[in-house]
Protein backbone atom coordinates (compact mmCIF):
# COMPACT_ATOMS: atom_id res chain seq x y z
CA UNK A 1 0.00 0.00 0.00
CA UNK A 2 0.98 3.59 -0.45
CA UNK A 3 1.11 5.76 2.65
CA UNK A 4 1.01 9.55 2.46
CA UNK A 5 1.64 12.03 5.26
CA UNK A 6 0.85 15.74 5.33
CA UNK A 7 1.58 18.84 7.42
CA UNK A 8 3.02 18.08 10.88
CA UNK A 9 2.49 14.34 10.42
CA UNK A 10 4.96 14.52 7.53
CA UNK A 11 7.37 16.66 9.55
CA UNK A 12 7.41 14.32 12.53
CA UNK A 13 7.92 11.22 10.38
CA UNK A 14 10.47 12.94 8.18
CA UNK A 15 8.95 11.92 4.84
CA UNK A 16 5.80 12.51 2.85
CA UNK A 17 5.23 9.05 1.44
CA UNK A 18 6.29 5.43 1.58
CA UNK A 19 5.30 2.00 0.36
CA UNK A 20 4.30 -0.65 2.89
CA UNK A 21 3.05 -4.21 2.56
CA UNK A 22 -0.13 -4.50 4.59
CA UNK A 23 1.12 -6.07 7.84
CA UNK A 24 -0.45 -9.31 9.08
CA UNK A 25 -3.29 -8.65 11.49
CA UNK A 26 -3.89 -5.11 10.22
CA UNK A 27 -7.33 -4.69 8.62
CA UNK A 28 -8.47 -1.20 9.65
CA UNK A 29 -7.12 2.32 9.81
CA UNK A 30 -7.03 2.09 13.63
CA UNK A 31 -4.91 -1.08 13.46
CA UNK A 32 -2.60 0.56 10.94
CA UNK A 33 -2.15 3.53 13.29
CA UNK A 34 -1.21 1.15 16.12
CA UNK A 35 1.27 -0.62 13.82
CA UNK A 36 2.87 2.60 12.57
CA UNK A 37 3.15 4.06 16.07
CA UNK A 38 5.61 1.29 16.97
CA UNK A 39 7.93 1.92 14.01
CA UNK A 40 10.19 4.53 15.60
CA UNK A 41 10.36 7.77 17.56
CA UNK A 42 9.07 10.02 14.75
CA UNK A 43 6.14 7.66 14.12
CA UNK A 44 5.45 7.43 17.85
CA UNK A 45 5.17 11.21 17.98
CA UNK A 46 3.05 11.49 14.83
CA UNK A 47 0.65 8.68 15.79
CA UNK A 48 0.80 9.06 19.58
CA UNK A 49 -2.57 10.77 19.86
CA UNK A 50 -4.91 9.39 17.17
CA UNK A 51 -7.61 11.92 18.15
CA UNK A 52 -5.45 14.62 16.54
CA UNK A 53 -5.31 12.69 13.25
CA UNK A 54 -7.57 12.31 10.25
CA UNK A 55 -7.32 9.69 7.51
CA UNK A 56 -8.24 9.21 3.88
CA UNK A 57 -8.52 5.96 1.94
CA UNK A 58 -8.05 6.32 -1.81
CA UNK A 59 -8.52 10.08 -1.51
CA UNK A 60 -11.79 9.92 0.44
CA UNK A 61 -12.17 10.87 4.10
CA UNK A 62 -12.73 7.81 6.30
CA UNK A 63 -13.04 7.12 10.00
CA UNK A 64 -10.65 4.87 11.90
CA UNK A 65 -12.94 1.86 11.71
CA UNK A 66 -12.65 1.81 7.89
CA UNK A 67 -11.25 -1.41 6.46
CA UNK A 68 -8.11 -1.25 4.34
CA UNK A 69 -6.44 -3.42 1.71
CA UNK A 70 -2.95 -3.74 0.34
CA UNK A 71 -3.84 -1.91 -2.90
CA UNK A 72 -5.07 1.19 -1.08
CA UNK A 73 -3.57 4.65 -0.87
CA UNK A 74 -3.88 5.71 2.77
CA UNK A 75 -3.17 9.24 3.93
CA UNK A 76 -2.76 10.61 7.46
CA UNK A 77 -3.00 14.29 8.27
CA UNK A 78 -4.18 16.81 10.89
CA UNK A 79 -7.69 18.30 10.70
CA UNK A 80 -7.72 20.51 7.61
CA UNK A 81 -7.18 24.29 7.79
CA UNK A 82 -7.68 25.61 4.26
CA UNK A 83 -9.99 28.37 3.10
CA UNK B 1 -19.66 25.71 -16.41
CA UNK B 2 -17.50 24.97 -13.40
CA UNK B 3 -13.84 25.64 -12.75
CA UNK B 4 -11.75 24.24 -9.92
CA UNK B 5 -8.11 25.19 -9.69
CA UNK B 6 -5.35 24.68 -7.13
CA UNK B 7 -2.45 26.95 -8.01
CA UNK B 8 0.60 28.75 -6.69
CA UNK B 9 0.01 31.77 -8.94
CA UNK B 10 -2.14 34.72 -7.89
CA UNK B 11 -5.68 34.91 -9.25
CA UNK B 12 -7.35 37.95 -10.77
CA UNK B 13 -10.76 38.56 -9.20
CA UNK B 14 -11.87 40.82 -12.05
CA UNK B 15 -11.19 38.28 -14.77
CA UNK B 16 -12.74 35.44 -12.73
CA UNK B 17 -15.89 37.56 -12.31
CA UNK B 18 -15.93 38.34 -16.01
CA UNK B 19 -15.67 34.64 -16.81
CA UNK B 20 -18.75 33.88 -14.72
CA UNK B 21 -20.69 36.93 -15.97
CA UNK B 22 -20.03 35.88 -19.57
CA UNK B 23 -21.94 32.62 -19.10
CA UNK B 24 -24.88 34.47 -20.56
CA UNK B 25 -28.02 36.52 -20.18
CA UNK B 26 -29.59 34.05 -17.75
CA UNK B 27 -27.08 35.10 -15.06
CA UNK B 28 -28.92 37.51 -12.78
CA UNK B 29 -26.72 37.15 -9.71
CA UNK B 30 -23.01 36.76 -9.28
CA UNK B 31 -21.71 36.28 -5.74
CA UNK B 32 -18.01 36.10 -5.09
CA UNK B 33 -15.91 35.60 -2.01
CA UNK B 34 -12.19 36.34 -1.83
CA UNK B 35 -10.19 35.21 1.18
CA UNK B 36 -6.98 37.10 1.89
CA UNK B 37 -4.00 36.39 4.13
CA UNK B 38 -4.48 38.42 7.31
CA UNK B 39 -1.37 39.98 8.82
CA UNK B 40 -2.36 39.25 12.43
CA UNK B 41 0.16 39.14 15.27
CA UNK B 42 3.27 39.75 13.25
CA UNK B 43 2.53 37.14 10.61
CA UNK B 44 5.32 37.06 8.04
CA UNK B 45 3.93 34.39 5.71
CA UNK B 46 1.45 31.59 5.37
CA UNK B 47 2.54 28.39 3.62
CA UNK B 48 -0.16 26.09 2.28
CA UNK B 49 0.25 22.41 1.65
CA UNK B 50 -2.40 20.19 0.06
CA UNK B 51 -3.11 16.63 -1.04
CA UNK B 52 -2.89 16.80 -4.85
CA UNK B 53 -5.77 14.95 -6.44
CA UNK B 54 -7.89 14.62 -3.32
CA UNK B 55 -8.19 18.40 -2.94
CA UNK B 56 -9.67 18.79 -6.41
CA UNK B 57 -11.97 15.75 -5.94
CA UNK B 58 -13.23 16.93 -2.58
CA UNK B 59 -13.98 20.43 -3.91
CA UNK B 60 -15.66 18.96 -7.01
CA UNK B 61 -17.91 16.79 -4.82
CA UNK B 62 -19.07 19.83 -2.92
CA UNK B 63 -19.62 21.82 -6.10
CA UNK B 64 -21.82 18.92 -7.28
CA UNK B 65 -23.63 19.00 -3.95
CA UNK B 66 -24.18 22.76 -4.28
CA UNK B 67 -25.60 22.25 -7.78
CA UNK B 68 -27.97 19.61 -6.45
CA UNK B 69 -29.25 22.04 -3.80
CA UNK B 70 -29.50 25.29 -5.74
CA UNK B 71 -30.12 26.21 -9.39
CA UNK B 72 -26.62 27.39 -10.35
CA UNK B 73 -25.28 28.48 -13.72
CA UNK B 74 -21.57 28.41 -12.99
CA UNK B 75 -19.13 27.95 -10.12
CA UNK B 76 -15.45 28.87 -9.86
CA UNK B 77 -13.31 27.75 -6.93
CA UNK B 78 -9.62 28.68 -6.80
CA UNK B 79 -7.36 27.86 -3.87
CA UNK B 80 -3.75 28.91 -3.75
CA UNK B 81 -0.97 26.80 -2.25
CA UNK B 82 2.66 27.58 -1.47
CA UNK B 83 4.03 30.61 0.33
CA UNK B 84 1.74 33.64 0.66
CA UNK B 85 2.19 36.94 2.47
CA UNK B 86 -0.33 39.27 4.17
CA UNK B 87 -2.63 40.87 1.61
CA UNK B 88 -2.33 38.01 -0.86
CA UNK B 89 -5.52 36.42 -2.13
CA UNK B 90 -5.71 32.83 -0.89
CA UNK B 91 -9.13 31.56 -1.96
CA UNK B 92 -11.76 32.62 -4.46
CA UNK B 93 -15.31 31.29 -4.72
CA UNK B 94 -17.62 32.65 -7.39
CA UNK B 95 -21.18 31.50 -8.00
CA UNK B 96 -23.45 32.56 -10.86
CA UNK B 97 -27.19 31.98 -10.70
CA UNK B 98 -30.41 33.50 -11.94
CA UNK B 99 -31.25 34.84 -8.48
CA UNK B 100 -29.28 36.11 -5.52
CA UNK B 101 -30.52 33.73 -2.82
CA UNK B 102 -29.12 30.66 -4.52
CA UNK B 103 -25.84 32.42 -5.32
CA UNK B 104 -25.33 33.69 -1.75
CA UNK B 105 -26.24 30.35 -0.19
CA UNK B 106 -24.09 28.27 -2.51
CA UNK B 107 -21.05 30.53 -2.05
CA UNK B 108 -21.35 30.27 1.73
CA UNK B 109 -21.92 26.52 1.59
CA UNK B 110 -18.81 26.05 -0.55
CA UNK B 111 -16.64 28.18 1.76
CA UNK B 112 -17.84 26.32 4.86
CA UNK B 113 -16.96 23.00 3.25
CA UNK B 114 -13.64 24.20 1.89
CA UNK B 115 -12.61 25.04 5.43
CA UNK B 116 -13.59 21.72 6.96
CA UNK B 117 -13.19 19.08 4.23
CA UNK B 118 -10.71 20.12 1.53
CA UNK B 119 -7.30 18.65 2.41
CA UNK B 120 -5.28 21.86 2.77
CA UNK B 121 -3.10 22.89 5.71
CA UNK B 122 -1.71 26.27 6.72
CA UNK B 123 1.61 26.90 8.41
CA UNK B 124 2.26 30.33 9.88
CA UNK B 125 5.67 31.97 9.88
CA UNK B 126 6.49 34.58 12.53
CA UNK B 127 9.75 36.05 13.77
CA UNK B 128 10.04 33.27 16.38
CA UNK B 129 9.50 30.38 13.96
CA UNK B 130 6.80 28.43 12.15
CA UNK B 131 3.68 26.74 13.46
CA UNK B 132 0.91 24.67 11.89
CA UNK B 133 -2.52 26.26 12.28
CA UNK B 134 -5.00 24.34 14.45
CA UNK B 135 -8.46 23.57 13.08
CA UNK B 136 -11.28 25.59 14.63
CA UNK B 137 -14.42 24.11 16.16
CA UNK B 138 -16.36 27.12 14.86
CA UNK B 139 -15.60 26.05 11.29
CA UNK B 140 -16.99 22.56 11.97
CA UNK B 141 -20.15 24.09 13.40
CA UNK B 142 -20.50 26.36 10.36
CA UNK B 143 -20.27 23.36 8.03
CA UNK B 144 -22.56 21.19 10.19
CA UNK B 145 -25.51 23.57 9.84
CA UNK B 146 -25.83 22.59 6.16
CA UNK B 147 -26.74 19.14 7.34
CA UNK B 148 -24.75 16.90 5.03
CA UNK B 149 -23.15 13.82 6.46
CA UNK B 150 -19.81 14.60 4.90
Amino acid sequence: MKLLYFAWVKQKIGRGEEELRLPAGVATIAELVAFLRARGPGYAEAFGDPKRLRAARNQTHVNFEARIEDVDEIAFFPPVTGG
Amino acid sequence: MNTIRIQTDPFDVRSECDGLAKIGGSVGALVTFTGQVRGDGGLISLSLEHYPGMTECEIARHVDEAEARWPLLGVTVIHRVGRLVPGDGIVFVGVASAHRKAAFAAAEFLMDYLKTRAPLWKQEERANGTEWVDAKGADDQAAARWGTKD
